[in-house]
């Protein structure tokens, strides 16, 4: 390039612009002694979240006929919610309710609004969701509420607040233990043992790992040690690369325990081509046709889920009882839920569908799904 | 390809007042007459359509929701255009966000003041913009593979920062704020409006719009001619950074979450409003009121889409072809008028890009 | 290297030689493959340091397993940065590659899930025909419409990646779905190294000799140098640009093959986001983002290098939340590596280029 200097010139302005607004900025942080902080606003909530419309149950009513129901799953295209949705709306069938599926195809929360939103207009009598986040998408469900919609969220959960019910697959607290109480058994309760998670701030893992932690806390368990939580990102190849970098990193690693479907598929890949098969116990939470082929040649012990088209029935069931106004979502209600029977509403409007099953190499092949 | 390059030479600083405001006015005209004006056409119709075809799109609570879903977008496209305009691009933006974000959410765990917390944010914006501005200006290096390095780096450093949490108490008053609206109009929509106005006297109707408008055009030139290109692009780049950050509290507090991959993915939706509203990606040419309205369409085409309960994968499909007709249109009919007219040997500019 | 650097390195090597003593002579050309074995000799010298470093914490990461890893874990990529090359040394980019990965992904998958009747072989191809297919959808797009190739493979990545979901739907191929034949594959190993890297290997040093030695290869970097020149100079460049993007699309669709073989479980959303690391690799790897020059030697090494950081990263037992903060870090060090190296070039030319002109 040349030396030539320009002379100069107007756009050298904007330079001091910036600083005015740098200096207001920075004298506004030097005045900003009195702003609201996490404390005041803790202080100014309602300790107890607002009750919802005092209507009352009325478990005598009949389902609706023609409700418009809505599952707004964590990502479409996804199989698990495929199959969770399928469940859903072969309940809407049987109660004659139209039931559809939206979602967005990349699972983050600020798509799930827009949806929430196309749903208050559309007028649906309901939605059930599964949570990307579980606050981000509030603000949009009580704005579904106050126009009526009931809302019930499945498989993850949002803020109390922002839906009448919540149907869980099996408490938190029982997978967490159970997965860690399946791989203690495997591995003879002593030797280090390490978690693949999801995405780190997937709020059912990270629920289901406190529990884990918790239950590791027990005496029995006093051989055992959670040495790391590796994130696999629900992405295969992550998955992969972590699954290897645990077996790197603690060559005497004794079992791993993975409460994602894609997690434990990439650890059950990578662990069967391995000389680890066998010697390292996989076990979490698997679907059986993915796992298979692992269970059957010794790859994986046993591993459990629940039946994702069960929880989908289920709160659709709910949806319907909800909107027909059997139910209102407090505590102690019951409501009929079609083939899985009678159930009764928990504390906090919780729904349970019950305990996971586990799959062995003698159960499998009765499922399919 | 034809341009209609709004400068025929080099600008010098010794226009008059009249002389800019006609220069600009004629511009302005000239490529309504053209882009633009297919686009508000486009917009007008799919408008229409929607309002007779689509159930629930033409009330009030639907238009705001889709204002409000297009406001960071729209907020981020205003600089993205200058840049654009420049003959930069600027691919950080969205992890900008996240990094703003995650700024925001950590310093108030660590119990600061919002009202301090916000101007930081800004901060952390102009800041992530001016690493971008220094490496493209002071070391030479081209911007789309800065950003694409900055692009992970902030990313990568929103997580680092916020980790898996997500930060959910926020104050009701600004998250209420956020999400007001007046009829059909959001709050947030009027700050948008404010900022539109700004952005658009700045290109159109300043000697420093002028200014970027020859830098894209032809930067050697531009330079002979005594424009500040380095400082001009660095602080394009700076200000796409504070606007980013201003986007990342709007989007904060819309959704009252402050998480490390908020915002994944904007920038795509960002730079695909921005070439649809006719912004060359060579730079030198285009108007931001094409871009504007290019926002708007596709937040109109998608919420109509989802209204009509059309899956997912056909509105990425339609962004995807709706962005390379946006490029394809205007070179077919430049290959076409070119058959028409008599033939010439064009060369292509070889400015570094 | 581009811009008037670029220019004075060609200006040198021309003069060079019309020079006595012919091309080869210590001047100019050898500077300039000179510096370009330089570049691709830090990629190495970064390599040994990471693995001298993480070898030295954990010795099992230099291991036979852990070796054969991040060679199978690095292979996708490579592959998928091989053709990249081929498009970003034309001066363009193909961010399009991802989508194409997975349709060929689940296209394969699905074929063989469903008819397990047709032969592997039959399948291979047939995925390399779908991706040589978008691949000529974006050569078109860009070699003869002349759409910019950011915003062409920008709006194919969309489009391609919604006709994957729209084929798909819900749908989940799983390794029990897929004949074992073609799963050990991804998983089998000629003489102790795995399948798969050998071929992503053979991919490296066919395309690599090609470009060296064969005129259209060279073409290539004529045209990612200076377009113009290149059209005065004779070069088909429309057909050019049309077959690497082709030939990019092809390698696309073979990866997509390698990665069903490999994971076994197969949706539509394979290989997402896998875009931008593969440009981080080939940028690494030493190919300027601005076309003329860089080897595909470099990409596949810069693939190599950032696999095993992700390795390493794993067993050194960093948060893997540091991993995105350091492959931005690291594409940006490249870039401004190049640069320097660039301008010290430059210089070193310009003063030999006055003494020599004495």
């Amino acid at each position: 390039m040349t030396t030539f200097t320009p002379s100069r010139r107007r756009g050298a302005r904007l330079g001091p612009r910036f600083g005015v607004v740098l200096a207001t900025g920075l004298a506004l942080l030097a005045t900003a002694c009195g702003g609201t902080t996490r404390d005041d606003v803790a202080a100014s909530q309602p300790a107890v979240p607002a009750a919802s419309a005092a209507a009352s149950a009325d478990p005598g009513a009949p389902l609706k006929q023609g409700l418009k129901i809505a599952f707004l799953p964590k990502q479409v295209n996804n199989p698990y919610f495929t199959v969770s949705d399928t469940g859903g709306a072969d309940a809407g069938k049987e109660f004659g309710a139209e039931v559809k599926e939206v979602g967005p195809s990349d699972a983050s929360a600020s798509s799930q609004v827009s949806y929430i939103n196309t749903l208050i207009q559309q007028k649906q009598d309901a939605i059930v969701i599964s949570a990307n986040d579980p606050n981000a998408v509030v603000p949009a469900l009580k704005q579904a509420m106050a126009a009526g919609i009931k809302v019930v969220s499945y498989d993850s959960d949002v803020a109390p607040e922002g839906r009448h019910l919540f149907i869980n697959q099996a408490s938190a607290e029982d997978l967490g233990r159970t997965q860690v109480q399946l791989l203690a058994e495997q591995i003879g309760h002593k030797g280090k043992i390490a978690v693949l998670s999801a995405t780190p701030n997937a709020t059912n893992q990270n629920t289901w790992i406190e529990f884990m932690q918790d239950e590791l806390k027990k005496p029995e368990y006093k051989d055992m040690e959670l040495v790391k939580i590796a994130y696999g990102n629900d992405d295969d190849q992550k998955s992969f690369t972590e699954t290897q970098g645990l077996l790197r990193s603690y060559p005497d690693l004794k079992g791993i325990i993975s409460p994602t479907t894609v997690g434990i598929a990439a650890a059950a890949r990578y662990l069967s081509d391995s000389p680890y098969k066998g010697k390292v116990k996989l076990t979490g939470l698997g679907t059986p046709n993915q796992l298979r082929k692992f269970v059957k040649d010794g790859t994986i012990d046993g591993f459990e889920l629940w039946s994702p088209g069960d929880l989908g029935y289920l709160a659709s069931y709910a949806a319907a009882a909800l909107a027909s106004g059997q139910i209102t979502g407090a505590e102690g209600e019951k409501f009929k839920a079609g083939r899985l029977g009678e159930y009764t509403i928990g504390a906090n409007g919780e729904v349970l569908l019950g305990k996971p099953t586990v799959f062995t190499k003698d159960n499998i092949d009765d499922f399919d799904f | 390809m034809p341009a209609e390059k709004p400068a025929r030479s080099p600008e010098t600083p010794a226009r008059s007042a009249e002389a800019t405001a006609e220069g600009a006015f004629g511009r302005l005209t000239g490529l309504a007459r053209r882009w633009e004006g297919l686009i508000l056409v486009l917009l007008v119709a799919v408008m229409l359509w929607a309002s007779f075809a689509v159930d629930g799109f033409a009330n009030p609570s639907n238009v705001s929701f889709l204002l409000l879903d297009t406001t960071e977008i729209a907020i981020m496209a205003l600089t993205m255009t200058l840049v654009i305009v420049a003959a930069e691009i600027d691919l950080s933006v969205a992890s900008t966000l996240g990094l703003s974000c995650a700024v925001l959410g950590w310093l108030w765990n660590a119990g600061l003041a919002i009202e301090t917390i916000m101007p930081i944010c800004l901060l952390v914006g102009a800041l992530c913009g001016a690493v971008n501005g220094l490496l493209v200006t002071r070391l030479g290096l081209p911007s789309l593979a800065v950003t694409i390095g900055t692009f992970a780096l902030y990313r990568g450093l929103a997580y680092v920062i916020l980790g898996d949490q997500a930060v959910a108490d926020l104050p009701p008053a600004y998250t209420g704020l956020a999400t007001q609206t007046f009829g059909p109009i959001p709050l947030v929509t009027v700050l948008v409006a404010i900022l539109a106005a700004l952005a658009a006297v700045v290109l159109h109707a300043t000697g420093l719009g002028r200014s970027i408008f020859a830098l894209g055009s032809n930067e050697e030139a531009a330079f002979f001619a005594g424009v500040r290109v380095k400082r001009i692009k660095f602080w394009l780049f700076t200000a796409s950074g504070v606007f980013a950050s201003l986007a990342s509290l709007v989007y904060t507090f819309r959704y009252a979450s402050a998480r490390a991959d908020n915002g994944v993915g904007l920038e795509l939706a960002v730079v695909a409003a921005v070439l649809l509203g006719g912004v060359s990606i060579f730079g030198g040419r285009g108007s931001l009121p094409g871009v504007l309205m290019a926002v708007l369409l596709l937040g109109v085409v998608r919420n109509a889409l989802i209204l009509a309960d059309v899956a997912n994968e056909v509105l990425n499909f339609v962004t995807g072809l709706l962005l390379v007709a946006s490029v394809l249109a205007p070179n077919l009919g430049a290959v076409w008028r070119r058959r028409t007219t008599r033939r010439s040997v064009r060369l292509e500019g070889n400015t570094p890009r | 290297m581009s811009g008037p650097e670029a220019e004075v390195l060609r200006d040198a090597g021309a003069a060079e030689a019309a020079l006595p003593g012919g091309p080869g002579a210590p001047n100019g050309r050898g500077l300039v493959e000179r510096v370009a074995r330089v570049r691709e000799l830090g990629i190495v010298v970064a390599l040994v340091a990471l693995f001298g470093v993480t070898g030295a914490v954990n010795p099992a990461f230099l291991g036979f397993d852990s070796l054969r890893d991040i060679l199978l874990n690095s292979a996708i990529i490579a592959m998928l940065a091989v053709g990249q090359t081929l498009v970003v040394v034309t001066r363009n980019v193909d961010l399009s590659v991802s989508s194409i990965v997975g349709l060929a992904a689940f296209g394969g998958a699905v074929i063989l899930a469903d008819d397990p009747g047709v032969p592997i072989p039959v399948v291979i191809a047939g995925c390399v025909l779908l991706g040589a297919l978008c691949g000529a959808v974006n050569g078109l797009l860009v070699g003869v419409a002349k759409v910019p190739a950011l915003v062409a493979t920008l709006g194919t990545l969309y489009a391609f990646r919604g006709i994957d979901f729209a084929v798909a739907g819900g749908r989940q191929v799983n390794a029990a779905d897929m004949p074992e034949a073609f799963l050990s594959l991804g998983s089998g190993s000629v003489l102790g190294l795995p399948l798969l890297a050998l071929v992503a290997v053979v991919v490296l040093l066919a395309v690599g000799w090609m470009m060296g030695n064969l005129p259209w290869g060279r073409e290539l970097y004529a045209i990612g140098s200076n377009p113009d020149a290149a059209v005065l100079a004779g070069i088909r460049v429309r057909r050019r640009v049309v077959t690497a993007f082709v030939v990019n699309g092809a390698l696309a669709g073979l990866a997509g093959v390698m990665w069903a073989a490999r994971f076994g479980t197969v949706d539509a959303t394979v290989a997402t986001g896998k875009e931008l690391d593969v440009i981080a690799a080939v940028v690494v790897g030493g190919v300027a983002i601005f076309g003329g020059s860089g080897t595909v030697y470099g990409a596949a090494l810069g693939a190599l290098l950032l696999s095993s950081i992700t390795s390493a990263l794993a067993v050194l037992r960093v948060d893997a939340l540091a991993q995105t903060a350091i492959n931005g870090a690291l594409l940006i060090a490249a870039i401004v590596l190049d640069r320097v190296l660039a301008l010290r070039v430059a210089a070193a030319l310009r003063r030999r280029r006055y003494r020599d002109a004495r």
